[in-house]
């Protein structure tokens, strides 16, 4: 099952304080899902305010960013620029 | 990877050619914002707020409508009261009910120059006598300006909905904290317990202006039915369209927004002021109406970036080992949540492998201009900072600054404070080559100082459209759309040469409009070499595929036997044929007889932008009588990936060098005590002028950045992050003081200098 | 309000126009005649990017009034090239790439030529305390002082070979 770690302190909220997790989903797509359906609220925060780095690649906005077993996938805040 | 060319066998991509937009640029003849005119076009100008906080109670326009000559005037009560709706739309968190609120006022003004209506007449100065005639009733409320004094219990709170999010239990009372967000790794407690040597600072920034010389500008038309035309000077066709469509309540496809040649951005022209507004009145008055800030409208009324009060501390072992690492930064997000928090809270670190971190960061609203992202937003306020502090760690550990930094530096494989590893990065090559360069050991006169500090900054990908086409002579068009702030349209027209195997005078880009070319996120987060490019370069490679096709038809033999070698199409082997060379030109004669136009657009959402990192070393003299600082010496170190075009690489890292230095030693807003503005002018903002900066040498460290076809890497927004910091570090070394408040302006430098001498004297 | 009827010479071509009293030069070049390469950056004399040469003085245009052109010879960055051929410094910010939005670079190229008019052969230090009236926030100013002695250079080098 991939391990998902929130990074910074956005998902407490609807985690209850938790930052680390083992979910089903396998792409990004079904990881929102899968949050939404356990912590109702944090898939749609998770697709409109975060990015997802995958073994050090960051990846934002992309659906099917593919999450592994054994991959380090981290979730952060999206990163805009200037 | 493999690179989509072997880097050694590069023709066009790394060389210097002029750009295609030059001769009009050098001439006069380039058409930014303002300068664009339609017939009958009328102009528009704004009513701003003359107090920092206040209630609306009522406007009458009447008066304003009754002048001859005024063809319109619109308020809030225009637009359509938008519900709160938070999207992440490109820059930055955006909620497009404060965008709207942003751009004309309702219910409150939050900071001295918020618009609260606007005309549209038939000259500047009709329009300017119609402001006047305008009626606002205001409350006036108490109002904040600095941070921590917004924080404070007791402080004018600016909107009664906002509640903090991010702290448990949820408050039940509204605060000026939009938002507090943290990271940890480790146990950073434990860490400073097992520390040798700890430093702590508090530093204080102040908000400074990206200060482009070009005011926002817009020209807008609307039609009987509905359709528009937006002309304006933005970083971002696609999103003025999106988000003039938003504010508006119109439909995207009614808006075709055109891209001027735009007079710098920086981040400040990634969102819309005048736009909604004027295509309002060109509604309103059946006419195009133009819409140009003034120099004092820019300062008063466009985003500056954050001030922040920023506090670090760093434990380390005797041998250098940093153990721990704590910052709580307070950033100032001005009239509306949304200052760049987050990436503060991130970058700081971001280019140390440490063991055990702890950083804390708040959002604060308070009576100042909404902030606009500034290049590399957030980033430069925490490296200040930690830079800062570093430089009083490797002096409190008689540890030379830049070893201090390799000691503890990221590399391939470092997990940075934020859980992210970073992989294919160029942080070490950087600091080595700033360490082996001449500048580094060049000898120092008494009264001058040396600093080095370091900067990080993600870099972005994103979505992007770009297409080539074939021309009926062979010759080349390639169509993107982003502006171009920095020579990036060159670099998209060098790309597609390279693929194309054609000298680059046959290659002509331009940045389309909205209607001209698929969607694309805007210029800016570094992305346009990166994304706009790698669309660019496979839409070339799919015209080099489409080439042999109809080579291939035009020989009678299969496809696969055909070769495309410096832009002609050769039989692959002896055994295809013995057919002579097809140039462009000769394919392109036939293109219709073979299929049709030759042509490829493509689109995508570009991921695996490679971060940057930069280290730079600042040598000052200090005027002890003035206070004046000096730069004698500048050098700019970074890796940039893969240089497409170096001189627009390295003006990128001469230019934000310059931003930094200005921020280190002058730029501020200056409030008086009723929360107005008091230097809103470039004589009393002071911006580095020609003659406060020596020749700034650029040296760029090429780590390619394998998730790209070129190995491109986005630099423009790293070489903002270090200055500060240098420039804070050689002052120290120049006279013993840490100076943590920026600007290090001649006063308060003076001032510091006159204390220490008291205190030594005493 | 009346308007007054100005003569002027703009670019070597004799030229007429209406303004208001309160126009400034650089209103009238842009608005009224479609000059627009002369730039609006403050309206207080403060950026350059509105330079002129007024009867060969360096000035800013939008610190002159529009009735203050009557009888002067004004040259703006439209005049700067001879027809198609440019002149040797804006050959040299293009060879240089000393510009990157272009906004500031009209005035940089007529700040430029009323330097290399008044002194052929500055001293970078010269050059840099010349041009601290004209702001670029893109460039660090780097190449564009690098611009101006290649372009000193070159005109000397040409006027030797005359």
């Amino acid at each position: 099952m991939p391990h998902v770690v929130f990074s910074g302190s956005d998902a407490g909220r609807f985690t209850g304080g938790r930052t680390e997790l083992e979910v089903t989903a396998t792409t990004f797509r079904r990881l929102v899902r899968e949050l939404d359906e356990r912590f109702p609220g944090l898939g749609e925060r998770v697709e409109v305010g975060m990015a997802v780095a995958i073994d050090g690649v960051i990846y934002q906005d992309a659906y099917a960013a593919p999450l592994a077993e054994g991959s380090e996938i981290v979730l952060i805040p999206k990163i805009g620029g200037g | 990877m493999n690179y989509i060319i072997p880097q050694s066998e590069l023709k066009i991509v790394g060389t210097r050619p002029v750009r295609p937009d030059g001769v009009d640029k050098v001439t006069g003849r380039a058409t930014f914002g303002a300068d664009m005119t339609l017939a009958g076009m009328i102009w528009g100008k704004m009513l701003r707020s003359p107090h920092a906080h206040a209630r609306i109670i009522s406007i009458d326009t009447s008066k304003a409508l009754a002048l001859p000559g005024v063809r319109a005037v619109v308020t809030a009560a225009d637009f359509p009261d938008i519900a709160s709706e938070e999207a992440f739309v490109g820059e930055g968190p955006m909620n497009f009910r404060d965008l709207s609120r942003n751009c004309l006022a309702r219910d409150k003004v939050l900071y001295e120059g918020h618009a609260v209506a606007a005309v549209a007449a038939a000259s500047q100065s009709v329009a300017e006598a119609a402001l006047e005639l305008i009626d606002v009733t205001y409350e006036v409320l108490p109002h904040v300006i600095d941070v921590e004094a917004a924080m404070a219990a007791g402080a004018p709170i600016l909107h009664e909905d906002m509640f903090t999010v991010g702290i448990e239990p949820k408050p039940t009372k509204p605060s000026n904290v939009a938002k507090r967000v943290a990271f940890a790794k480790g146990d950073a407690e434990a860490g400073f317990r097992e520390a040798d040597v700890i430093v702590e600072g508090r530093y204080t920034t102040q908000p400074v202006h990206q200060a482009y010389i070009e005011p926002h500008a817009c020209l807008a038309q609307v039609a009987a039915d509905g359709q528009a035309h937006i002309y304006s000077s933005t970083q971002g066709q696609f999103m003025v369209r999106a988000y003039c469509a938003k504010v508006l309540g119109w439909e995207i496809a009614d808006i075709r927004s055109y891209p001027m040649e735009i007079g710098g951005g920086f981040g400040g022209k990634t969102l819309v002021y005048l736009e909604p507004v004027a295509l309002a009145l060109a509604r309103k008055a059946g006419r195009p109406v133009k819409m140009v800030m003034t120099r004092e409208e820019v300062f008063r009324a466009s985003g500056p970036t954050s001030g922040a009060v920023i506090e670090v501390k760093l434990g380390a072992r005797r041998d250098g080992t940093i153990v721990a690492a704590r910052e709580v930064l307070k950033y100032q997000a001005g009239a509306f949540a949304g200052s760049p928090i987050g990436p503060g809270c991130m970058c700081g670190f971001a280019m140390y492998d440490l063991p055990n971190v702890d950083v804390v960061g708040y959002d604060v609203v308070s009576n100042r201009p909404k902030v606009a992202a500034y290049r590399a937003p957030g980033a430069p306020i925490t490296s200040f900072a930690v830079e800062s502090a570093m430089d009083d760690l490797a002096r409190k550990l008689k540890i030379d600054p830049i070893a201090l930094r390799e000691m503890n530096g990221a590399r391939d494989g470092s997990k940075t404070h934020y859980g992210v590893t970073h992989r294919d990065i160029g942080f070490l090559a950087t600091l080595e080559a700033a360490r082996s360069h001449p500048h580094y050991s060049a000898p120092l006169k008494p009264g001058q100082g040396r600093g080095v500090a370091c900067g990080f900054w993600f870099n972005i990908g994103g979505e992007s459209s770009g297409a080539v086409h074939v021309n009926e002579d062979g010759s080349i068009s390639v169509v993107s759309g982003n502006p171009d702030i920095g020579g990036s349209r060159a670099s998209m027209a060098m790309m597609a040469a390279e693929v194309l195997g054609v000298p680059i005078e046959h290659v002509r880009p331009i940045v389309g409009d909205t209607a001209s070319i698929g969607f694309s996120h805007l210029t800016g987060g570094s992305r346009v070499t990166f994304a706009t490019g790698m669309a660019v370069t496979q839409a070339a490679e799919r015209v080099v595929d489409q080439l042999k096709q109809r080579a291939a038809q035009i020989w009678e033999i299969p496809p696969e036997a055909v070769e495309w070698k410096d832009g002609k199409a050769y039989p692959a082997g002896l055994n295809a044929g013995a057919f002579e060379p097809l140039t462009l030109a000769q394919i392109a004669l036939k293109a219709g007889r073979t299929g049709g136009p030759i042509s490829s657009e493509v689109t995508l959402n570009a991921q695996g932008a490679g971060p940057g990192f930069g280290c730079h070393i600042c040598d000052v003299e200090v005027d002890r009588e003035t206070g004046h600082v000096k730069i004698l010496r500048y050098t700019a170190v970074q890796d940039v990936g893969k240089a497409i075009h170096p001189s627009y690489v390295e003006g990128q890292i001469q230019g934000g060098a310059a931003q930094g230095i200005g921020w280190a030693l002058n730029e501020e807003y200056i409030y008086d005590k009723d929360g107005k503005m008091e230097n809103a002018g470039f004589l009393d903002y002071r911006v580095p002028v020609a003659s406060d900066l020596p020749l700034i040498e650029a040296v760029m460290v090429e780590v390619p950045n394998p998730r790209h076809p070129f190995g491109v890497r986005g630099v423009g927004e790293v070489p903002i992050v270090p200055p500060m910091a240098a420039v804070a570090n050689a002052i120290r070394a120049a006279t013993g003081l840490r100076m943590p408040d920026l600007p290090i302006s001649p006063p308060k430098l003076r001032a510091a200098l006159d204390a220490a001498a008291g205190a030594k004297a005493a | 309000m009346s308007k007054h009827h100005v003569t002027t010479k703009i670019n070597g071509e004799e030229t007429e126009f209406l303004c208001e009293t309160q126009e400034t030069l650089l209103d009238v070049l842009r608005n009224t005649l479609n000059l627009t390469g002369s730039k609006e950056g403050c309206a207080s004399g403060d950026c350059g990017a509105c330079s002129v040469i007024a009867d060969g003085t360096l000035v800013c245009s939008c610190l002159m009034l529009g009735v203050e052109a009557e009888g002067k010879s004004i040259t703006t960055v439209e005049g700067i090239a001879e027809g198609e051929t440019l002149h040797p410094v804006q050959r040299q910010f293009l060879e240089h790439a000393a510009l990157q939005c272009g906004f500031c670079t009209p005035g940089f190229i007529v700040a430029t030529k009323a330097l290399l008019d008044a002194n052929p052969d500055p001293t970078e230090e010269e050059a840099r305390y010349w041009l601290a009236g004209n702001l670029c926030r893109c460039t660090g100013y780097d190449k564009i002082i690098r611009a101006v002695m290649d372009a000193a250079a070159e005109m000397r080098g040409e006027a030797r070979a005359a």
